[in-house]
């Protein structure tokens, strides 16, 4: 008696379970009319600090929450409170990104028709964040004027899943000897046509533009809601 | 270095077709990876194997297809491939573009499974 190999077609991607639930988040997001923005970067870019500001804000006229992953700590979830908004930690352990499926329990308590904004703010990490779709509207993407022009090249596929970028600490780019217009090209090379939002969350520099930006974004995907 | 979830990714859907096909042995798994999949082949070929001992699928092995980038060319009205990922620009033109067409698969295209001949010797 013996074997052989016979070959099946399968087709199926490896990720459909995250997939399904990333879609039902979607759907969910939708129906309550909250428009969802994730953020990525290194560790150390500012991600915090960034968030805190927007969400600080974007409070005084609309009705914002956090969700936030990290590995260990409730460090980020305490300085997040200081904004007064609704925020929730997600402790992923050793794992090094978010999956719809957190995302998912994490919200079970929290009414989204009581919601205009929901920021997740991802674990630091920008390799593995981007195999995974959190139903999410808006993908930022950051990166500090201290990690050097670089970090776009280094990192294409981040880019890549990302929607819009932000160059955050702009305070500090004189002394770093920051060059925007290489950073600006960067960029371009790996994600032509890109938006890019340079500011500062420190000393507010760049941050009303981006705010409107939400806004508008908002605005626009309630529009598309109700067709 | 997130591989070892997408390797226990590619074992828990392996068993699910496994189980359909009333539990079959399978010798090999054949992947598409993407450029863009945000996986590292190696890293992905050494946990797969690490995923596998002490599941049915110990000694399995896993075969990567790489899947490079095409984007849409507007100027060439086609699917190009690009300079490279650090340069999203057509190889034929030079034209930028963002529409990936291809190089974001991670994808379970086929199982290689024993089908025991079970005739009289």
């Amino acid at each position: 008696m013996g074997s052989q190999p016979r070959l099946i077609e399968v087709r199926k991607n490896v990720l459909k379970q995250n997939d399904l639930v990333a879609r039902a988040l979607r759907e969910q997001f939708r129906a309550a009319g909250v428009f969802v923005v994730s953020l990525v970067s290194s560790p150390g870019s500012g991600k915090t600090m960034f968030l805190e500001k927007t969400l600080t804000l974007l409070r005084q006229h609309y009705r914002v929450a956090a969700l936030v992953g990290d590995l260990a700590t409730e460090n980020d979830a305490v300085r997040l409170a200081r904004s007064q908004a609704p925020v929730k930690q997600i402790t992923t352990g050793t794992l090094c990104h978010l999956e719809a499926a957190m995302v998912q329990n994490a919200l079970q308590e929290w009414d989204l028709n009581q919601l205009d904004f929901l920021f997740i703010e991802n674990v630091g990490n920008l390799v593995c964040p981007s195999s995974y779709d959190l139903g999410e509207n808006l993908r930022l993407v950051l990166i500090s004027v201290t990690e050097g022009e670089d970090k776009p090249l280094k990192y294409p596929t981040i880019f890549n899943s990302a929607d819009v970028a932000v160059v955050t600490k702009m305070d500090l780019a004189s002394a770093v000897e920051f060059d925007w217009q290489t950073a600006y090209g960067n960029i371009q090379a790996v994600r032509p046509g890109m938006q890019v939002f340079k500011l500062s969350a420190k000393n507010g520099q760049g941050m009303d533009e981006y705010l409107s930006f939400l806004k508008k974004r908002l605005d626009e995907s309630r529009v598309t809601a109700t067709i | 270095m997130h591989e070892l979830s997408i390797a226990m990714s590619i074992i828990e859907l392996v068993q699910e077709e496994s189980d359909k096909r009333g539990g079959a042995q399978v010798s090999a798994v054949h992947l598409k990876l993407g450029a863009l999949s945000g996986v590292v082949k190696e890293a992905l070929l050494g946990s797969f194997e690490m995923a596998c001992e002490d599941t049915p699928l110990k000694g399995a092995r896993l075969v990567i297809e790489d899947v490079p980038v095409l984007i849409f060319c507007r100027s060439c009205q086609a699917k190009c491939p690009i300079s490279s990922v650090q340069l999203f620009c057509c190889a034929e033109c030079g034209t930028p573009s963002a529409e990936v067409v291809q190089g974001k698969e991670l994808e379970v295209v086929a199982l290689e499974i024993e089908e025991w001949d079970h005739s009289p010797v």
